[in-house]
């Protein structure tokens, strides 16, 4: 077997490999990935509760149309579908019988969960008091809810109870079941099985929420059915589109910007067979980047895919340069050059291998493999299959027409002096607003579709969180015990009106030492006899009629304490996991706090409930899951440009060792530093804050035109500088780069779009400040 | 009502639910004075008047009594502050009831509690001259003239009619001068409205 036969049956087995590999692999568009690997224990909250916390898992689905009777059957329908499906944990729609479970709940065990509770209230005078505003809530509007419990509980502690849970951020109610705040639509919530960071399995979970609408509509006649739509919000349903999204857009660009360089390389080469032969090292450089990311990750992100794209623009400059210079002895002339540009690439490459960044590791490593993936095959398989002699359209008219235009271009190398200046003085201007700085940016949700979600959350009173404390404990009872605290301090700033309220696990659940204390101040019967006696005079009640209330307090008195497991079939039950979680060795309590009309909190708000912390408990913290979010983003983009630096440093060294002339590296990395200056100040100019896709787009202009730099420092070595073949192919491959990248700025998924709008123009500039910074190059005519 | 639009209602109330009753679909009052009071009761834009008001509970040794100010701004914002004994305010705005006592306040949406809407609405549509709100929540029994004249309201939803009988409301044209609430158990409370006060 010849060495060119290995060569090609070694590409054809790594390529099956790969191919395998690839299709075996985990794909997500989870924001998670998005999260770092290493972060400080709040941090480390945050991403667990993002990723794992339930509210990870929240679906709230809407039904609209047709009339509330049928919206409210569909929905009874659909919740009983639901809920004998394994991939939902609780589905709860607000139905009669989920709120007689919780308020019965809440009624037997009043005397252990009302805060009003205590040795005070059960004595004459508090009794007295406590009776008669019971009396006055008889009379009013509301007397006919209170009056059939009222012989059971005249000191309206199961009232004391639902005033503290807060009702006003319970959805509205109408025909049995929970609706948005008009009516119009009706309202079920939803909590998926499996992990959220499990896109797969959640996808599986909304598949069965739709199938199950179906389904609950199918008893309907035809034209009611078709009058009633779903319309489901929720992680779940982000993570899914997400994917989607990428998916997409992915297959959709690439093809695209394949479609759109196979057109322009088939005008140049004239030949069909040359342009099937310029795609074999671009798709083996894409197999080689999803397998080596697939063995070095768990899963793959669906935004490295999307760089798939990128990486067609620069795997296919290779067979570019391979065809149109055409070169007799290819792996002596141009073969080195190119080597040592996919080295640079590579090296740029690396530095974002150890990115605490998952998206940036990814990338690095796809870019790696691909592009050595590429150049090999370019170098030892493609030259086997080429015929003796190609037939690719000459191209040395265009390469003549291109000298003549450099050095008509030249005089005008000067200004180039220009740039740097200009953009320091765009970028000074705008220094205020150079960085982006929140995560949201990195988002491919649409405004649409967050916008539904922030109506739904608003209709189901399940606001997003932006403030949040965290109670650090050892056990689930000290944790609850500090919540209790925290509580008792947060109360008096929601009558205050300084806050909108706030949710605590020991409002469902208080710790044990509470329930006894609550326990304890309950009178034995004969003295709370005697006390009623006295308690009721100048009230128009008689003791004999509440016999029911002395029945009660004695079995409360001596009930059992409540545990987790009294909870159990409750929707409290729910909001115990929510409020109540591990963290790292021990637990913490999560006492979400919301703005006034669940609006953001005040800075005089934010003042008040730091100052109820330190007094209530002072290990606990305010956390701002929005600001939180944004530092770890912050973070991220220093690391980026951080890393970047670090890369374009591994360029230089490499170029030096290669090069081995400082004034030749200068005139290699000159135009590249002037490209990535110029489309920084470009990109600020147009109102476009710099992201984390910005630099790494930078750190690609240089990866990519160190190519073009490396050729006309080989030209210039040369006498008579490039041939003009050289200089037609670098026009070429810079054309089929500009198409890809230019193809992703139109994207809609906002990582891809910064980075094609980024290489895009940066990769044409560093062409042509490469081609004026090397005048010696430039051939006579 | 026309005999044509009644069938068409009550086959719309058959095919859509059985918790409505069929009575919900017997016509309102064909009495023209009753048409010519619901436009009187419109025409008026506010009012502010003095109230008493009595409550016989049957668990109570005896009746309760209060007294306050009434306002009311059409067609649904209606206003009833008690002063004696004990001041109290209970706000209906837009469907959404808000009451207060003392330091406590207490929101809760009309539609999310349909028994209280029979004590609530039965003031305010009268009050407006809103006939269709009306009958869609009670079974109207007009009697007497313009002069002088007693709607008699019975819940129209099952479920609510489980805890009120009826309610009576009498008045003189556009002036109302009381409102009986009888409930099944026998509870019953009579509001009884002053003279016009200054608005």
């Amino acid at each position: 077997m010849t060495a060119a036969a290995r060569a090609a049956l070694l590409w054809a087995v790594l390529v099956l490999a790969a191919a395998a590999i690839a299709a075996h692999a985990r794909y997500t568009a989870d924001m998670s990935a998005f999260l770092p690997r290493r972060a400080s224990a709040t941090q480390r909250l945050l991403v667990q509760q993002l990723r794992e916390g339930p509210a990870a898992h929240l679906v709230i689905a809407a039904i609209e149309g047709a009339d509330a009777a049928t919206r409210a059957q569909v929905s009874g329908a659909l919740a009983a579908l639901l809920r004998s499906d394994a991939a939902f944990v609780s589905v709860n729609n607000g139905d009669a019988a989920q709120l007689e479970r919780d308020e019965a709940f809440l009624f037997e065990h009043r005397y252990l969960l009302s805060p009003q509770v205590s040795a005070e209230r059960f004595t004459a005078s508090g009794l007295h008091e406590a009776i008669g505003d019971s009396l006055d809530a008889l009379t009013s509007a509301e007397g006919v809810l209170l009056k059939p419990l009222f012989t059971r509980d005249p000191t309206g502690e199961l009232r004391a109870i639902i005033d503290s849970l807060d009702a006003g951020r319970m959805p509205h109610s109408n025909g049995g079941v929970w609706t948005s705040a008009d009516g119009a639509r009706a309202l079920l919530v939803a909590q998926t099985r499996a992990a959220g960071s499990d896109t797969d399995a959640q996808q599986a979970a909304l598949a069965v929420l739709r199938r199950s609408f179906a389904a609950a509509l199918a008893p309907l006649p035809p034209e009611r059915r078709a009058r009633l739509t779903l319309a489901i919000t929720g992680p779940p349903v982000f993570a899914v589109a997400a994917r989607a999204t990428i998916e997409q857009q992915v297959l959709r660009l690439s093809a695209l910007s394949a479609l759109l360089i196979a057109l322009l390389l088939l005008a140049l080469y004239r030949s069909a067979r040359a342009l099937v032969l310029t795609f074999v090292p671009v798709a083996s450089a894409a197999l080689a980047g999803v397998a080596a990311v697939a063995l070095g990750f768990p899963v793959v992100h669906g935004i490295t895919l999307g760089f798939g794209v990128t990486l067609i623009g620069e795997a296919v400059d290779y067979s570019i340069y391979l065809f149109i210079q055409n070169a007799a002895d290819f792996s002596r002339s141009v073969w080195p050059t190119i080597r040592l540009g996919m080295l640079t690439s590579v090296c740029g490459f690396a530095a974002l291998l150890p990115s605490a960044f998952q998206g940036l590791a990814q990338l690095g490593l796809y870019s790696i493999a691909g592009l050595l993936a590429a150049a090999l095959v370019t170098r030892f398989v493609l030259p086997q299959w080429l015929p003796r002699r190609l037939a690719v359209r000459d191209l040395s008219g265009l390469g003549v027409a291109l000298a003549k235009l450099l050095r008509r271009l030249r005089p005008l190398r000067f200004a180039l002096l220009a740039v740097p200046l200009l953009a320091a003085l765009v970028l000074y201007l705008h220094r205020d607003a150079l960085w982006s700085r929140e995560l949201t940016a990195l988002s491919p949700i649409p405004a649409a579709d967050q916008a539904l979600d922030e109506r739904l959350r608003a209709d189901a009173g399940a606001p997003d969180v932006r403030f949040m404390v965290v109670v650090p404990a050892a056990t689930p009872e000290d944790a609850l015990a500090a919540a209790g605290l925290v509580g008792a301090r947060l109360a008096p700033l929601v009558e205050a009106g300084v806050i909108g309220g706030f949710e605590s696990a020991a409002r469902y659940l208080p710790a044990r030492a509470v329930q006894r204390t609550r326990q304890a101040s309950l009178p034995p019967t004969a003295a709370l006899r005697e006390r009623l006696e006295a308690a009721l005079v100048g009230l128009p009640l008689s003791a004999a009629r509440l016999e029911p209330f002395v029945r009660e307090v004695e079995a409360a008195r001596t009930a059992a304490l409540l545990t987790p497991a009294t909870l159990a079939g409750t929707s409290f039950a729910h909001a115990l996991d929510t409020l109540l979680v591990r963290s790292g060795a021990g637990w913490a309590a999560l006492v979400p706090v919301a703005g006034v009309g669940f609006g953001e909190l005040s800075p005089a708000a934010l003042t008040a409930v730091r100052a109820a912390l330190a007094a209530a408990d002072p290990t606990a913290q305010l956390l701002d899951l929005k600001g939180e979010a944004d530092r770890l983003y912050s973070g991220y983009l220093l690391q980026a440009v951080q890393l970047s630096l670090a890369g374009l440093a591994a360029i230089v060294v490499l170029l030096l060792l290669a090069l081995r002339s400082l004034r030749r590296v200068a005139k290699v990395v000159a135009p590249l530093i002037l490209a990535v200056l110029a489309v920084a100040a470009l990109l600020v100019a147009s109102g476009h804050p710099l992201g984390i896709l910005h630099v790494v787009g930078m750190l690609l202009i240089v990866a990519v035109g160190s190519n073009y730099a490396l050729f006309f420092d080989r030209g210039s070595q040369a006498p008579g500088g490039p041939a003009p073949l050289t200089l037609a192919s670098l026009l070429v491959a810079n054309l089929a780069t500009v198409i890809a990248f230019g193809v992703l700025a139109f994207s809609s998924v906002p990582v891809l779009a910064d980075l094609g709008v980024t290489v895009a123009p940066g990769a044409f500039l560093a062409l042509l400040f490469a081609a004026l910074l090397t005048p010696a190059a430039v051939p006579e005519a | 009502m026309s005999v044509a639009r009644w069938r068409v209602s009550l086959r719309a109330l058959l095919a859509c639910t059985a918790l409505l009753p069929l009575q919900a679909a017997l016509p309102a009052p064909t009495d023209p004075a009753f048409a010519q009071l619901l436009q009187l009761l419109a025409a008026r834009r506010a009012g502010h008047v003095t109230f008493t008001e009595v409550q016989h509970l049957a668990m109570l040794e005896r009746p309760l009594e209060s007294s306050g100010e009434l306002y009311y701004t059409a067609p649904d914002h209606l206003e009833k502050r008690t002063l004696a004994p004990k001041p109290a305010t209970l706000l209906l705005d837009k469907g959404v009831l808000t009451a207060r006592t003392g330091a406590r306040t207490h929101v809760l949406s009309l539609r999310d509690y349909p028994q209280i809407v029979p004590f609530v609405e039965s003031i305010r549509a009268t009050l407006a001259g809103d006939g269709p709100a009306l009958e869609r929540y009670f079974h109207v029994d007009f009697s007497g003239s313009l002069e002088h004249w007693t709607l008699a309201l019975a819940p129209a939803d099952a479920s609510v009619a489980r805890s009120v009988q009826q309610i009576r409301i009498a008045g003189e044209r556009d002036v109302i001068h009381s409102v009986q609430i009888r409930q099944t158990d026998g509870d019953e409370s009579v509001l009884t409205l002053g003279p016009p006060l200054d608005p």
